[in-house]
């Protein structure tokens, strides 16, 4: 792209916030009622994180897995690729960190989920939100229930919980699973913003929790419990 | 550089010339003003329909029908070119299906683009583009953005010659590369040439406009509107009286026929997701256009703003 300094993030932006927030209308009434066992696996999450039965690791990034593969093939590949050419080359890096959830978790189970102190907390918290904050943003801003963003149906909770998750967790395997949840909260928290929508802002501020949270626990590893 | 009194003569005769018409800027009762394309001197309604995020609405069954209800509108009241590309996201199909519903409107001009950065994939990508819109030839076909123009425009010659396209042009949009553009404009044989133009974006006025007269080119404006933003800042603005001597009833006649008063101006193509806009647009076209005076004061007066 030549001249690439003269672009900005309009110039990108190929649909109209109707249009965008209708294809989530559209999404959930073809879906429902997957929402209730898409929230009812954030449950299980979070049950598995409080009682931590033997293995729940696996079965957290299994769920994961599924989730991150489902949002990928339903959403960006089967729906959001209609309106925005750029979703289609997305669509496999949500089937990416899918299969990198299978192979660290059930696969090579290299991952705890048990990790305190403030990095754990944000994680909570974004966790928390993902589930059941992000699903009143829609008729919070007036566009009604039916537009509603939920976990393991939309992308936007989907990686934020994934993020939060993610601050819970130690092992190496970090590395690999948290960049294309970043760079989605970042593409998708900038197309809101292009678009004038208030809601980006929780995209930006799960990066933000995200990064200060990064920067603690890098900075203070023996603050690290499990 | 502004257009000058010098150089809008120069354009209005250049055009003229090239067409061995007068310009006539007054429509005939009920039908938009029309302008000859230079190279064949068939006549086009001056403002046409663009498809850019307006068009793009997926498969959405209601934003599909109101898209076709905007083409309805646009045809009825006598429009004719309709431009989308392959980068307009689903534009192409929702097109299709506008014509499809409407029984394919035979007064329909179909502007397309070819944008890939392959030479090898142009043909591919102009025979799915057709089948998107379900038509049997493109009347126009351009090189969008400027991308792999050597090559395509080659292609797109090569089926000028063949019969498979009528017309081929080229496009930029926002003042971007306007010096290659202008060398393109120079020296290769092309039918249309298509750049952003409007009240505020007037660096087109220098160099391209006064060109494509000389060249015998005929020139598309995209963003007529600033995709908007004009509109949008003028919406709280009264109209000023003397915008009663243009017979307009709204801002967006106001800057649309600043647009298509200059001389050098074939088609506008505003988009719009509305019917009772595009009604407005296709309005523009007809009745008293501003003169070099006029547009000064358009001019003037939304620069101030």
């Amino acid at each position: 792209m030549s001249e690439w300094w003269t672009y900005r993030p309009e110039d990108f932006l190929l649909f109209s916030p109707r249009v965008y927030w209708r294809m989530f209308e559209l999404h959930n009434a073809a879906l429902w009622p997957l929402h209730v066992f898409a929230l009812a696996a954030g449950l299980i999450i979070i049950l598995l994180l409080a009682w931590r039965p033997r293995g729940y690791a696996r079965w957290l990034a299994l769920l994961l897995a599924i989730l991150w593969i489902f949002v990928g093939w339903t959403f960006l590949w089967n729906r959001y690729a209609d309106i925005n050419w750029a979703a289609a080359y997305v669509a496999p890096a949500f089937v990416v960190e899918g299969v990198l959830f299978l192979v660290c978790g059930p696969l090579l189970d290299s991952l705890a989920f048990d990790r305190r102190g403030l990095a754990g907390c944000i994680g909570y918290f974004m966790l928390a939100f993902a589930l059941a904050g992000q699903p009143l943003l829609a008729p919070l801003q007036g566009r009604g229930w039916a537009s509603s963003e939920v976990f393991g149906i939309a992308p936007d909770p989907t990686a934020i919980a994934t993020l939060g998750l993610l601050l819970l967790a130690r092992g190496r395997s970090l590395l690999l699973l948290l960049p294309i949840p970043v760079l989605w909260c970042l593409l998708s928290g900038m197309t809101l913003q292009t678009m004038g929508e208030p809601q980006a802002w929780a995209l930006h501020a799960a990066l933000a929790l995200a990064a200060i949270a990064c920067l603690r626990t890098a900075l203070r590893p023996s603050a690290h419990s499990g | 550089m502004r257009t000058t009194r010098r150089t809008f003569v120069r354009a209005s005769l250049a055009t003229s010339a090239a067409a061995l018409l007068p310009i006539s800027l007054r429509a005939q009762e009920g039908s938009p003003a029309r302008r000859p394309i230079p190279s064949t001197r068939e006549a086009v309604p001056i403002v046409g329909l663009g498809t850019w995020i307006t068009f793009n609405v997926g498969g959405d069954a209601v934003l599909r029908d109101e898209c076709a209800g905007v083409m309805a509108a646009f045809f009825q009241a006598g429009g004719r070119m309709i431009d989308s590309s392959p980068m307009y996201g689903s534009s192409q199909p929702v097109i299709g299906y506008g014509l499809q519903k409407l029984g394919r409107p035979s007064t329909l001009f179909s502007a397309e683009k070819v944008w890939t950065s392959s030479a090898a994939a142009g043909p591919a990508q102009i025979e799915q583009s057709r089948r998107f819109w379900g038509v049997p030839t493109f009347d126009l076909v351009q090189v969008h953005n400027l991308l792999a123009w050597k090559e395509h425009l080659k292609t797109l010659f090569q089926m000028k010659a063949t019969g498979a396209v009528r017309y081929v042009g080229i496009t930029t949009s926002e003042g971007r590369r306007h010096d290659l553009l202008e060398q393109i404009m120079r020296n290769e044989p092309i039918d249309f040439v298509q750049f952003s133009y409007n009240v505020v974006d007037r660096q087109a006025e220098a160099r391209l406009l006064p060109l494509a007269s000389e060249r015998g080119i005929a020139v598309i404006v995209n963003r007529p509107f600033r995709q908007g933003a004009l509109t949008q800042r003028l919406k709280s603005e009264p109209l000023p009286e003397w915008a009663a001597e243009l017979g307009v009833s709204s801002w967006a006649q106001v800057i649309l026929k600043f647009v298509l008063s200059h001389p050098a101006v074939t088609v506008a193509i505003p988009a719009t997701t509305r019917v009772d806009h595009v009604r407005e647009n296709l309005a523009a076209a007809g009745g008293p256009m501003p003169d070099l005076a006029m547009r000064k004061r358009i001019s003037a007066y939304v620069q101030a703003l």
